[in-house]
């Protein structure tokens, strides 16, 4: 009679031990998400992904095809600045390298670090759009009042789907120290 | 230690209940916790419920009659938090409680500490979450998913959210361990796993989703909270998060939350269908496996909820296809209740009624879940009440009369009192036509394009919104017919230990009303036999 509920007493207690160790790796598994998450979005474009570095690519136009490449430019609703693209769109050559121009304006008199968050339409594209050069690999500090422009300098890869015709590269303008700090205004 | 156990054995011999309120603040009783759940979500469905007044009284015509439109965005995301988190997980979670153990022979639960913890947690985690209201910003209003960035804007209540959804997650996942270990080391000798009753079963499963999705739930809202107050960036954009992940990670829990939400009342009507049909539950094995289908195949479909977010056609394929799977053991399951029915010696008792109420409604439900799952379709019919429709159709009419037949079935054998037949079937009635009345217009909203999570509308669906309010109000009204009949059950004619003529299982073998405890001595193969053959 003792030893039996002792005996289920034990067996308790290892399976509730078992159970609690997958709970501990379920809670992981859901902070896991997140870098895998990233690597899938490297990986597939996932989410309009482009590169977030500088990246070296050799020309090799190709004239026989046009593409479109449109900007569009989102100011983060707590970002007190100006944002807009020069120029709204650009008729490009596959292989080819372009410039192209974006200009920022702080609106308040205090010193501001911005950053520009990249994002390409559609999907399968993203990973065809190659940036050399961007302002959006470094946050961007701006004085008071202080207005820039800002340069990109960008190659679309030969080996874009034929069906693609028309890329969309849009960028959101946020305001990081608020991000970082997270001051509710 | 032996003594010890010996002696608190001997104790509890002629040990009943605990005067006052100690009994029920450190109960460690299965009964009186199952109980203190089931009263616990009696009450969140009640405040829950007015919360659901106050958003029909809104729409019953346009413009903006009562509330702000702030304040609304706040009723309709805490009625769902506390319908979805309060009321039915709860209500189940006390089923289980108070079942589990008579149903498979076990004296108590396995962890009966734990119980009585996972229970008290749930009344603080809900008045962290009601007290919101008072606060200046006012309660959340981001909608029950919680996506940001937009819920990073509510105000003081943000901290106090996260804070009881976390609560909430500890009480869940308690429950399940103490039911998975109370079902897979305290059953009766002779009862083998497929020998366990449907609803032993189903809540097996379902205590498995939720130690697999509560913790990802928690780690979801522990990155919104740090994401606010610590300076992480998991779902900001500016610092190289993204907020789309935060709806991947949510729905990765949310899915199967919704089968964690279903299954136990499909292993309910499991119960009752056969007892009121004299007929032993068609296919019960496959019953098992085609809960177990279910369950795995939820946590493989979860993107079905953002197909407008945006996604590869391969994903939009994928996850289209993996959830019309889902039909297929549903399908089972609809099935074999029916062909249990086939050729049965029905009758209709309160009991069946709402069981035979759930087979049809539910599946209306399931059916609209298919049209939903369709990738191409889907993007018309997102976020608008016709995926309202949708979800109550599986939650009320599913998961509510689950547990509303649970409960009038079971009554007796808990308060040893038959409950009133009368008020009972008109507590049925009134409940399914006003529930269809509610519910069954938005469909029509919704695919005439009427969005949800808005106080006010465009005159056009001024009809179909009034017919809906007058039934949200009426079936609102008709729970006040089940509070009755609860009050009434507490007395009156006795019922006996079987109480249902074609019932069959280990609880309708013990005594109505059951004893404080039960089953101290395993049952008898002879007994058990009788019951689990």
């Amino acid at each position: 009679m003792n030893e039996k509920p002792q005996k289920l007493n034990a067996e308790n207690r290892s399976l509730t031990g078992r159970l609690l160790l997958l709970v501990a790796a379920m809670f992981g598994f859901g902070f896991l998400l997140v870098p895998l998450y990233d690597v899938f979005c490297e990986i597939t474009g996932f989410g309009g992904r482009t590169n977030a570095t500088a990246a070296v690519v050799k020309e090799a136009p190709d004239l026989s095809r046009e593409i479109r490449v449109e900007f569009v430019t989102t100011v983060n609703s707590y970002a007190p600045f100006e944002f807009a693209a020069d120029v709204d769109s650009m008729t490009v050559n596959p292989g080819k390298m372009y410039f192209a121009t974006f200009t920022a304006k702080n609106l308040t008199r205090a010193d501001r670090i911005a950053q520009a968050v990249p994002s390409v339409a559609p999907v399968a594209a993203a990973e065809h759009f190659t940036k050399i050069e961007c302002f959006c690999f470094t946050s961007q500090e701006f004085d008071a009042l202080e207005a820039r422009a800002m340069p990109l300098q960008f190659i679309v890869d030969p080996n874009l789907p034929e069906y693609v015709d028309t890329i969309t590269l849009q960028y959101t303008f946020f305001d990081t120290p608020r991000a970082a700090a997270n001051n509710p205004l | 230690m032996s003594t010890t156990v010996a002696d608190l054995h001997d104790h509890h011999e002629d040990h009943g209940p605990a005067k006052g309120i100690g009994r029920w603040l450190f109960s460690t009783n299965h009964k009186d916790i199952g109980t203190m759940y089931l009263v616990f979500s009696l009450t969140m469905f009640f405040i829950g419920g007015v919360m659901a007044m106050v958003i029909r009284s809104e729409l019953a015509i346009p413009g903006l009659q009562f509330v702000h439109p702030e304040f609304f965005n706040s009723m309709t995301t805490m009625h769902a938090l506390i319908m979805v988190f309060g009321a039915v997980m709860p209500a189940f979670v006390g089923l289980a409680n108070w079942m589990i153990p008579l149903m498979i022979g076990a004296p108590d639960m396995a962890l009966p500490r734990m119980n009585n913890w996972s229970f008290w947690i749930l009344p603080v985690a809900f008045s962290i979450l009601l007290s919101t209201l008072f606060m200046p910003g006012g309660a959340p209003a981001s909608g029950w998913t919680m996506y940001p960035p937009l819920v990073l804007q509510t105000g003081n209540a943000f901290p106090f959210l996260i804070f009881s959804v976390h609560l909430m997650g500890i009480s869940s996942i308690m429950g399940a361990i103490n039911v998975i270990v109370t079902i897979i080391n305290m059953r009766a000798p002779d009862m083998t796993l497929l020998k366990m009753p449907m609803f032993v079963w189903t809540w097996l499963i379902t205590a498995y989703l939720l130690i697999a999705v509560m913790p990802v739930l928690a780690g979801a809202v522990t990155m919104l909270l740090t994401d606010q107050f610590f300076g992480t960036s998991f779902f900001l954009a500016a610092g190289g998060g993204d907020p789309v992940m935060f709806q991947h990670i949510f729905w990765f829990f949310g899915h199967p939350e919704v089968y964690i939400m279903i299954l136990p009342a499909f292993g309910v009507i499991s119960e009752i269908i056969p007892t009121f049909s004299r007929k032993k539950l068609f296919g019960h094995d496959s019953m098992v496996y085609a809960a177990s289908s279910i369950a795995f195949l939820s946590f493989i479909v979860w993107a079905h909820h953002m197909f407008t977010v945006g996604m590869p056609l391969t994903g939009q394929m994928f996850f289209m296809f993996a959830t019309m799977l889902i039909a297929v053991p549903t399908g089972v399951k609809v099935f074999n209740w029916v062909a249990t029915m086939w050729r049965g010696a029905m009758t209709f008792e309160t009991p069946m009624l709402f069981s035979l109420a759930f087979v049809f409604l539910f599946t209306i439900g399931g059916f609209s879940g298919l049209m939903l799952a369709a990738a191409p379709a889907d993007i018309q019919y997102h976020d608008t009440y016709f995926v309202v429709a949708h979800f109550h159709y599986v939650l009320v009419p599913g998961s509510i009369f689950a547990i509303m037949a649970g409960v009038y079935y079971w009554l007796p054998k808990w308060t040893g009192h038959m409950y009133d037949e009368k008020l009972g079937k008109l507590h049925f009635w009134t409940s399914t036509i006003f529930v269809n009345l509610a519910f069954f217009p938005m469909h029509f909203l919704g695919l005439a394009g009427m969005p949800r999570r808005i106080p006010d509308y465009s005159t056009q669906f001024t009809d179909f919104n009034t017919i809906a309010s007058i039934g949200a109000l009426g079936f609102g009204l008709s729970q006040l017919i089940f509070v009755l009949v609860l009050f009434r059950a507490l007395k009156g004619a006795k019922a006996t230990d079987r109480v249902w003529e074609g019932a069959h299982g280990l609880e309708w073998t013990l005594p109505s009303p059951a004893p404080y405890h039960t089953w101290e001595t395993p049952p008898k193969a002879r007994i058990a036999g009788e019951a689990f053959e």
